[in-house]
């Protein structure tokens, strides 16, 4: 029962890392900073194993476990605890977050051994590893918006990480900023949970919001909180129409999109709408939003990650693209499908950034996969474990992606929120996931090589970066296999361990409908997977086969080509309608026109009054001590015919 | 009370006349006024300093002569206090004339003009 009881120790073990790095670590070493960072996160992954272990022991009726360790805000009618939560769901969250967190950490020590900033590095990965784990600890609200707020400021500090770039600092700022877009609503929907139901625990919030009634009519209460909450969603987890920091992040050190902006930060909105599922299922307007906003920037997302060419992007728009499949599975009902999405995702897209580190670490920073090619001979640790990882991503059967997203796609085609045309669209994307996958493998690791030979030495990364790759790998192979066994007509592991978070609301997976050979058949040969099939051998085709074509198709289709590797001029868009007028009237309205004219003009205002006057009485102060007498005489003839004027 | 009325009053074919205050008001706002006069027109501190002398004196005169006709001591305590500020700012005026006359080489008032910011 210790951890139990002191829950704050898996959060604070990371901030005492941070602080100790960041403040007191000036002098140390590299191997004491690695040291004490891998310490601390480690140590919090060894007390999450302690939790689960303890977590086992727990009756039914005491999950959620709470745990308020002391009060926080008392104001009013308000009252907020420091209370740190533990239900299956956090359980998944903080395996994700301690174990692949703790991979991360292990791989940088090789990223960025040569870093100048190397110590700042991990004070700051630890300090993102505290509000991340103060964000899937919460047991209110606000608490949870502490981590949330946290965690964004952490990205910010490592985007900007090399803060001599100014395309760094640039997009730091716009990730921060458009992130500010989301919280607004993120806020405002917890003021509107607040005002109804007086609290913001979780546990009085979700059981006010089941007592109410399902808002049918599509709007209410409950339908308008939940959508703002879903606003502060799409700013974290990057979707429509908030996902444009996202690519930009990738500015940032690969280890740090790699746990940051993949695996772990982005995916809060995801968790917090799977935390917020009482509230959501009351209310059907919002859930239909949540599906359609995570459907279109899957596809979406999708589309443009077939054009780019630089590695790392290519990975971005993957990163928003599956996000978009957790949401539409939270809002197809199937939370357990999203969060198990959320976990394999963590593996697999971990995976696949480190091992773009591990290219480009390869390759001297090259991150244009125009100048790569045939790598799989010269690292091929590094090929062979990105490849479990695109055979993740792309679904195919036995790999953990294939049962995560094979989950969500078949709650969109037959769940009790099922949404025939995004399944359509989903599937879609099931296929342009598995195309562009696969062009990035065929790019970087197949064909000739088009780097100039004497000038790159392409060599396999040392030891620190290939066991997080081995690793994660073998997790992106097995992470599945929980849910195996719905598939021949079983139980589904996770969905049946998460049930008690999403109040037994149970997605009968693919199989579970019919059950023996044939349903597993069905499954493996299942349009995802056939879809899936079509985008690798269109890759294979394009890529390898005739390597000349993509350019003529591209030629061909120049407008198709031109939008898409212009990322549908969404930037653009959004410079012209919202970031130039916004620039205008703040230079020309609340510049020069407020700041300057009204409050500059009224202190200088008050001030040239004050001095003016003052010279004016000036003049009374000349020295002469006859008008100075004079002056005296006349206020007691003044005061004199006052009192006679007054006594009469 | 016969004995102060025939000591401060005139005895007219027997009928006991008293000044009346109006007089010794009107003679005292005169002194004040030539007293003004004179601080804020004359030149020399010395000629200053006694038309502020005049203006005490003219209130004196006042206060004693209400003092008189109210019957009351008030009044003519006060005159003790007045000349005994009056001494004492006196002797403490005279000793500043002495050094402006010293560090101006002059009594004209209009040297002395440093009383300013």
């Amino acid at each position: 029962m210790f951890v139990l009881t002191h829950l704050w120790i898996i959060p604070l073990l990371p901030l005492l890392g941070a602080g100790a790095n960041g403040i007191l670590g000036r002098a140390w070493s590299r191997a004491t900073t690695s040291a004490v960072a891998l310490g601390a996160t480690g140590l919090s992954f060894f007390f999450t194993v302690e939790l689960a272990r303890e977590f086992f022991y727990l009756a039914p009726a005491q999950i959620p476990w709470v745990h308020s360790s002391f009060t926080w805000i008392e104001a009013g009618g308000l009252r907020v605890d420091y209370a740190l939560q533990v239900d299956q769901l956090t359980m998944v969250m903080l395996f994700v977050v301690t174990g692949v967190g703790w991979l991360i950490h292990l791989y940088s020590t090789g990223y960025m051994a040569d870093d100048d900033g190397y110590r700042r590095f991990f004070a700051y990965l630890n300090l993102f590893m505290f509000f991340m784990l103060t964000l899937v600890l919460a047991a209110n609200y606000a608490l949870l918006f502490v981590g949330w707020e946290g965690v964004g400021l952490s990205s910010y500090l490592l985007i900007g990480f090399w803060f001599l770039r100014k395309t760094a600092t640039d997009a730091g700022n716009k990730a921060f900023w458009v992130n500010r877009v989301g919280d607004f609503g993120f806020l405002l929907g917890m003021f509107i949970l607040f005002r109804q139901f007086g609290t913001l625990d979780f546990a009085p919030v979700f059981r006010g919001a089941t007592a109410m009634p399902v808002e049918t009519g599509g709007h209410g209460l409950l339908t308008a909180a939940a959508l703002l909450l879903l606003a502060g969603a799409t700013g974290k987890s990057a979707q429509i129409p908030l996902y444009i920091w996202l690519p930009d992040a990738m500015e940032g050190p690969t280890p740090v999109s790699a746990l940051i902006h993949a695996a772990t930060m982005v995916a809060a909105g995801v968790y917090m709408i799977a935390r917020s599922n009482a509230l959501f299922l009351q209310a059907p307007f919002a859930m239909t939003a949540v599906a359609v906003i995570g459907c279109l920037t899957a596809f979406f997302a999708a589309t443009i990650a077939l054009v780019q060419t630089d590695i790392k992007r290519v990975l971005a728009y993957s990163t928003i693209s599956q996000l978009g499949y957790m949401f539409l599975g939270c809002g197809v009902g199937a939370f357990a499908g999203g969060v198990f999405h959320l976990m394999t995702h963590a593996f697999f897209k971990a995976l696949l950034f480190l091992g773009a580190g591990s290219v480009m670490h390869a390759m001297g920073g090259q991150q244009d996969m125009r100048q790569m090619g045939g790598l799989r001979k010269r690292i091929p640790w590094t090929y062979g474990t990105m490849l479990v990882a695109a055979l993740a991503i792309a679904g195919t059967p036995g790999f953990s992606g294939f049962f995560s997203k094979d989950e969500i796609l078949e709650a969109t085609r037959s769940g009790p929120h099922s949404q025939p045309v995004l399944y359509a669209l989903g599937l879609l994307t099931a296929g342009l996931t598995s195309f562009y996958i696969f062009r990035l493998v065929f790019l970087t690791f197949h064909g000739e090589p088009r780097y100039e030979d004497g000038h790159v030495h392409p060599h396999e990364s040392p030891r620190a970066m290939l066991v997080p790759l081995v690793v994660l790998a073998i997790l992106s192979l097995a992470g599945g296999w929980w849910a195996a066994p719905g598939l021949w007509g079983g139980v589904n592991h996770f969905d049946r361990f998460l049930g008690p978070v999403f109040g037994g609301v149970t997605i009968a997976s693919a199989a579970e409908a019919g059950s023996g050979p044939s349903a597993l058949l069905r499954a493996l040969l299942g349009a995802p997977v056939i879809v899936g099939l079509i985008g690798f051998l269109l890759a294979w085709w394009l890529y390898i086969r005739r390597p000349e074509f993509p350019a003529r198709l591209a030629e061909s289709f120049r407008v198709v080509y031109q939008l898409l590797s212009g990322k549908y001029f969404v930037d653009e868009l959004y410079a012209a309608t919202i970031v130039r007028p916004l620039l205008w009237l703040s230079r020309n309205l609340l510049w020069h026109a407020v700041d300057e004219g009204v409050i500059d003009g009224g202190v200088n205002g008050v001030a040239r009054g004050a001095g003016e006057f003052g010279d004016g009485l000036r003049h009374l102060n000349s020295g002469n001590t006859r008008t100075y007498a004079t002056w005296i005489v006349m206020g007691a003839v003044v005061l004199t015919t006052l009192l006679i004027w007054m006594a009469h | 009370m016969d004995s102060h009325d025939r000591r401060r009053s005139r005895r007219l074919g027997g009928v006991t006349k008293v000044v009346p205050i109006s007089y010794y008001v009107t003679l005292s706002a005169v002194l004040f006024g030539l007293g003004i006069a004179g601080v804020l027109f004359k030149r020399n501190i010395i000629t200053i300093f006694m038309s502020i002398e005049l203006m005490l004196n003219a209130v004196n005169l006042a206060f004693v002569a209400f003092g008189r006709s109210l019957g009351q001591l008030q009044g003519q305590v006060f005159v003790f206090f007045v000349i005994v500020v009056a001494a004492a700012e006196a002797a403490v005026g005279l000793a500043i004339v002495i050094v402006v006359a010293r560090s101006r080489q002059s009594l004209n008032v209009e040297r002395v003009n440093l009383l300013k910011l």
